[in-house]
């Protein structure tokens, strides 16, 4: 699975897209978070983390399934 | 509407979407670049936006003003990439028969704006730089 990073996660990662491998067995929202978190303790400091599916806000209970566009979301800051 | 993300936002653009003959007022909300937050001296600010979900983001603010009030043209465009102090950077624009209904659904849709859509800045200060709103 590939998951866009933008903002603060992308600089907390180190790069734009971070590759998740299958072996990981994520398959909710909530377990994507909560490996995110092990991997990068810095996500856990963050003010919020959602995480956007297709381009929908998803919440903790949505299943990932492949071929879908999966995005972190650090809080935002427009305007 | 004129819903976009661009380099460089342009306000004669979006002034010209927004004339209409049904509209008595045109509501016209320009962000710029501020030169301090926090106490410290701002150098500069770069926006960087998650592009096809911020603009579904945007369009379903926009259809949620619709619903709400009477517009007959709505403008939303937000800049991206490195912006100096003063420069603007998102522009919202309502037209509308009346002004109460054009100065409301402005404030809404700049105030929603700031709460859901993927834009990011970040704030470059003399010593450092710091995302906006990432840590409590």
């Amino acid at each position: 699975m590939e998951i866009l990073l933008f903002g603060i996660t992308r600089e907390i990662v180190g790069k734009s897209t971070l590759t998740v491998q299958q072996e990981e067995k994520l398959e909710t929202v909530g377990q994507l978070k909560t490996w995110l978190g092990e991997q990068y303790p810095a996500m856990k400091k963050l003010s919020s983390l959602a995480v956007a599916v297709d381009s929908e806000y998803a919440e903790d209970t949505q299943t990932l399934a492949p071929g879908q566009e999966v995005a972190l979301i650090p809080p935002v800051s427009g305007g | 509407m004129l819903i976009k993300i661009v380099e460089d936002v342009d306000l004669n653009e979006a002034y010209h979407y927004l004339q209409d003959p049904g509209a008595g007022g045109i509501d016209l909300f320009v962000g710029t670049v501020r030169d301090h937050a926090q106490g410290k001296q701002v150098v500069k600010l770069v926006f960087e936006a998650y592009a096809p979900m911020a603009l579904n983001e945007m369009q379903k603010l926009a259809g949620a003003a619709q619903q709400q009030w009477p517009i007959a043209k709505l403008v939303m465009v937000h800049a991206v990439g490195e912006k100096m102090v003063g420069e603007p950077v998102v522009i919202i624009g309502v037209a509308s028969a009346h002004r109460d209904a054009a100065f409301t659904a402005c404030r809404f849709l700049i105030d929603e704006l700031k709460k859901t859509v993927p834009i990011w800045k970040k704030e470059y200060y003399e010593d450092n730089s710091v995302w906006v709103n990432a840590h409590p």
